[in-house]
């Protein structure tokens, strides 16, 4: 089964209930083949947009374009889009082959055909033995490929899924997602993949739209989101982060930062003079009882709590009036500090990341 | 190791046992015994065949069935599309369609089939005006139709609160997947709405055959006797009750009846469709095209005026000096209900005193199984839920049976009467029958109340019945009074056991009056006037106990509806 790619546009969509505005001049460009991620918090706007694509609300402005044409007045039915609800909506009245068949026999297949493809989008997903039965005798994660199987059967342009793995348990969320990339990888479909766990999106995804109050706040790479983040919503929101206030100002080397806490510092990248953050990734710092390398930057601080995740063990600690997350790789017989306890904290300058204020 | 019987609620358990088993399990058992039993107390089949050896029982049969049949035709086509408006789309008449669910318990089909008759029958308004203006009648109330068409306007509610309940369980994402995939309109309605709501559809259907194949009154006062109902009734009063006929009939009724209930739950077997899932939203609602607008508010005035038809026609009767070979009366006066009010206010008295009991003591036996069933381990206590929601597919005739031959000869203590002709034996009748309506609205109630509400309650120190008085019963009360409003509507006007349950003039029911007066042309409108001044009892009583329910907790009226479709 190869699918055609297709790429799919959203151009300025705005889209409100009432007087609640959910999208606001909402673009992106979603390149054939590619597995394209919504990522947002609840109430971003993520699930609305991807409904839009399926065709089950209204945008107020803007257009959505499939393959080039605007789809914007083509009911859902019409749309040959496939969608994998959150709650897999599989029906309970039909047996797993009569779910998948459906949209096949909506498009008045012949009889020869549909059973063919059912087999074959069974056989895709893995539950060819489970054809009769009824979705409720299944588990979730097979009901999920019941679901996917469905969606696949008909062929459609774009593969749109709502949450795919937020109704899984931990080890088995794991698991299908990298089920899910290599099925995409092997149709080609262009796919659309609406998540509020950063994990899952950096994880799996080829391009990662981060919407926050019905506005796209960036559209990258996983590892573009996280290097370079836009703005502080996008620093904070993909992994965890440090923000230090400060001022730049420039200088012959380049910028350079200056706080109470840290002194000055010359950034590692350009910056407009101001007011800025400054942002440091927990795992770039470092603790140390006493300051052992004078190519860093370093601060005193107080340990205030510790938590103990196997691989790094993370420290809350004080230094001044600032916060600051800490995470120190951890292997048998590294020290660790005690809450309570005085340490220097150290700052790699060239892993410094700057917010405009 | 605690006992397995904790005395306090195996004696209440029990004394509930003995109270189903002498006025339900035994007079029931005793029609079945009869009917099968020759004159030595052996088996026999011979009453069966003299039953279907005379033709106008097999002729009664007959027509039960096609009556009953017909009429839950009729109901769905009603009721379906009226259902499927409310549910999917914006529209103004979703009020008024939940208000359409009440009307056939304030108004039983007996009371408004002689004003149907007067509006829709051979001489009527309706062929009035149409022979006026197109030469042509339609026999719409003439022999069976007549029937047919009276019950399917009361009854087809029973298929639109059930299967608006089951609309609203649907999730929209199983409608929204199946656009998805391409299906759309009425395949999209036939392939996975309808399906998805059968368990409503199914339930609300086999309530309104039941319904139908037992309804003693409304055939009574249309006069069409060639049913299995009147015939059982028939039999035992002018015969007598020695007469075996009237208890194969009986015998037949409850068959059919209980078959019916096992159908749809066979039929429904592994179907009850959990569609309600994470992140549900029912169904989404659209907007109606003008087009579709002008075809949903026509099918609904329509319904409408059919539905209003039985209540407008009694009201004009009432008030109608004269009404007859006219389209509407002549003149109007207050004469009726001066003579009602003047002759009959025993009859009023009776009925709030009979139903006022039988509804109190329901929602007791009702919250009393609840508990037991939903917060004990008393063994063998769903065997009461079971009998008590039994009590459903037994016709009120047949219970009424049960009881005279029963209790035949019983005296009273301390009083000089026969149990059979005491108007308590009345108030039992009326408790037995509706006990399924309270029931389900006293479990409903307590299953949407977290056990974890009493445990807190007992682990700040309060003992079981304190924990019961303090919380269990505060937080059911909406759930009790919804139960005890449905109990007293319905059995306000309970015709077919108290046809045959009340002996003594002074100790009849409204009910009963009212069918008395619509058995003559002089009393029409006199029992016009009396049912009137039912449905104004009976909403009165409604609206003051929705208003204690609404201040008191959310349960709301179409609470009370849903429970009777149970």
């Amino acid at each position: 089964m190869e699918l055609n790619k297709v790429r799919v546009e959203i151009r300025n969509v705005s889209l409100a209930y009432g007087k609640t505005q959910v999208l606001r001049d909402v673009s992106a460009n979603i390149e054939p083949g590619e597995f394209f991620a919504l990522l947002g918090p609840s109430g971003s706007g993520k699930s609305t947009l991807l409904r839009l694509i399926a065709g089950f609300n209204q945008s107020q402005s803007g257009e959505v374009l499939i393959d080039g044409e605007d789809v914007s007045r083509v009911p859902p039915w019409k749309r040959n889009i496939g969608m994998v609800f959150q709650n897999y909506a599989l029906w309970p009245h039909m047996t797993v082959a009569g779910n998948v068949a459906f949209g096949l026999e909506e498009r008045r297949l012949p009889r020869e055909d549909i059973r063919r493809k059912v087999a074959a989008a069974l056989d895709l997903v893995g539950l060819s033995e489970y054809a009769a039965r009824r979705p409720g005798q299944l588990s979730g994660g097979q009901q999920q490929r019941v679901a996917v199987a469905r969606t696949i059967a008909i062929e459609p342009k774009v593969l749109l899924l709502d949450e795919p793995l937020s109704n899984l348990d931990a080890k088995l969320r794991v698991h299908m997602r990298v089920e899910l990339l290599a099925l995409q990888r092997k149709l080609g479909i262009t796919t659309v993949f609406v998540t509020h766990d950063q994990e899952e999106a950096l994880s799996i995804s080829d391009r990662v739209a981060v919407l926050d109050g019905g506005i796209v706040q960036q559209i990258g790479t996983p590892m573009e989101l996280y290097d370079r983040p836009a703005n502080r919503f996008i620093a904070n929101f993909v992994g965890t982060i440090n923000f230090l206030p400060g001022t730049v100002s420039a200088s012959a080397g380049g910028a350079v930062f200056d706080s109470p806490l840290t002194g000055k510092i010359a950034l590692p990248v350009p910056a407009a003079p101001g007011r800025v953050e400054i942002a440091l990734r927990p795992h770039s710092l470092r603790l140390a009882a006493a300051r052992d390398n004078p190519a860093r930057i370093w601060i005193d601080a107080t340990v205030a709590e510790r938590e103990f995740l196997g691989e790094f063990i993370r420290y809350k600690v004080r230094a001044g009036d600032q916060d600051l997350i800490v995470d120190e790789p951890h292997f048998p017989g590294t020290d660790v500090f005690q809450p309570g306890a005085m340490v220097s904290v150290a700052i790699q300058p060239d892993q410094i990341g700057v917010i405009p204020a | 190791m605690p006992t397995r019987f904790p005395p306090a609620p195996t004696a209440v358990a029990l004394l509930i046992a003995a109270f189903l088993l002498a006025f339900l399990v035994i007079p029931v058992a005793t029609v079945v015994y009869v009917a099968f039993a020759d004159g030595a107390g052996g088996f026999t089949l011979s009453h069966f065949q003299s039953f279907f050896g005379i033709s106008l029982m097999r002729e009664s049969f007959w027509n039960s069935l096609y009556v009953a049949g017909m009429s839950v035709v009729f109901a769905t086509l009603i009721a379906v599309p009226l259902a499927y408006f409310t549910v999917r789309f914006q529209f103004r008449g979703a009020i008024l369609i939940q208000t359409l669910g009440i009307l056939p318990l304030i108004m039983p089909p007996f009371v408004g089939a002689v004003a149907m008759q007067l509006i829709f029958g051979r001489s009527g308004s309706v062929n009035l005006l149409l022979n006026d203006w197109f030469g042509v009648t339609v026999p719409i109330m003439d022999g069976l139709n007549g029937v047919i068409f009276v019950e399917a306007i009361h009854y087809f509610p029973f298929i639109l609160m059930n299967m608006i309940v089951s609309l609203n369980n649907i999730d929209s994402s199983m409608e929204e997947s199946a656009q998805n995939l391409g299906a759309f309109g009425l395949r999209l309605f036939r392939r996975i709405v309808f399906p998805l709501a059968m368990p409503g559809f199914v339930a609300g259907a086999a309530l309104v055959f039941i319904k139908v194949f037992d309804d003693l009154g409304t055939p009574l006062v249309l006069h069409q006797t060639n049913l299995l109902a009147p015939q059982a009734f028939l039999r035992i009063t002018s015969i007598g009750i020695e007469d075996p006929i009237g208890y194969v009939a009986s015998v037949i009724m409850v068959a059919f009846s209980l078959f019916a209930l096992w159908a749809s739950a066979w039929f429904m077997r592994g179907k009850e469709y959990a569609t309600m899932q994470r992140g549900y939203s029912g169904l989404a609602r659209r907007r109606l095209t003008p087009g579709q607008s002008v075809l949903a508010y026509g099918w609904i005035v329509l319904v409408l005026l059919l539905v209003l038809a039985p209540h407008i026609g009694i009201l004009l009767l009432s008030f109608g000096k004269v009404w007859s070979f006219s389209v509407l009366p002549d003149s109007f006066t207050l004469e009726h209900f001066i003579s009602v009010v003047k002759d009959s206010p025993r009859m009023i008295w009776n009925t709030i005193l009979y139903c006022g009991i039988a509804a109190a003591l329901d929602v007791v036996i009702g919250t009393a199984i609840a508990y037991l069933i939903l917060r004990t381990r008393v063994p063998g206590v769903r065997v009461l839920d079971f009998t008590a929601t039994a009590a459903l597919a037994i016709p009120g005739v047949v219970l009424a049976i049960g009881y005279l031959r029963t209790f035949r000869g019983w005296e009273l203590p301390f009083a000089d009467e026969l149990f059979t002709s005491s108007w308590i034996l009345i108030v039992i009748a009326y408790t037995v029958r509706r006990l399924p309506y309270a029931l389900r609205s006293c479990t409903a109630a307590l299953q949407q109340m977290h056990v974890s509400l009493e445990e807190a309650g007992e682990n700040l120190g309060a003992n079981k019945a304190r924990t019961i008085r303090r919380i269990v019963v505060p937080l059911m009360i909406g759930g009790i009074m919804a139960g005890f409003v449905t109990s007293f509507m319905t059995a306000a006007v309970e015709l077919s056991a108290t046809i045959m349950l009340v002996t003594a003039q002074q100790d009849a029911p409204m009910s009963y009056g009212i069918y008395l007066f619509m058995q003559s042309a002089a009393g029409r409108g006199p029992g016009a006037a009396l049912g009137v001044l039912a449905v104004v009892i009976v909403a009165i009583g409604t609206y003051v106990s929705h208003r204690i329910i609404t201040s008191r907790s959310q349960v709301s009226q179409a609470h009370v509806v849903q429970n009777i479709g149970v």
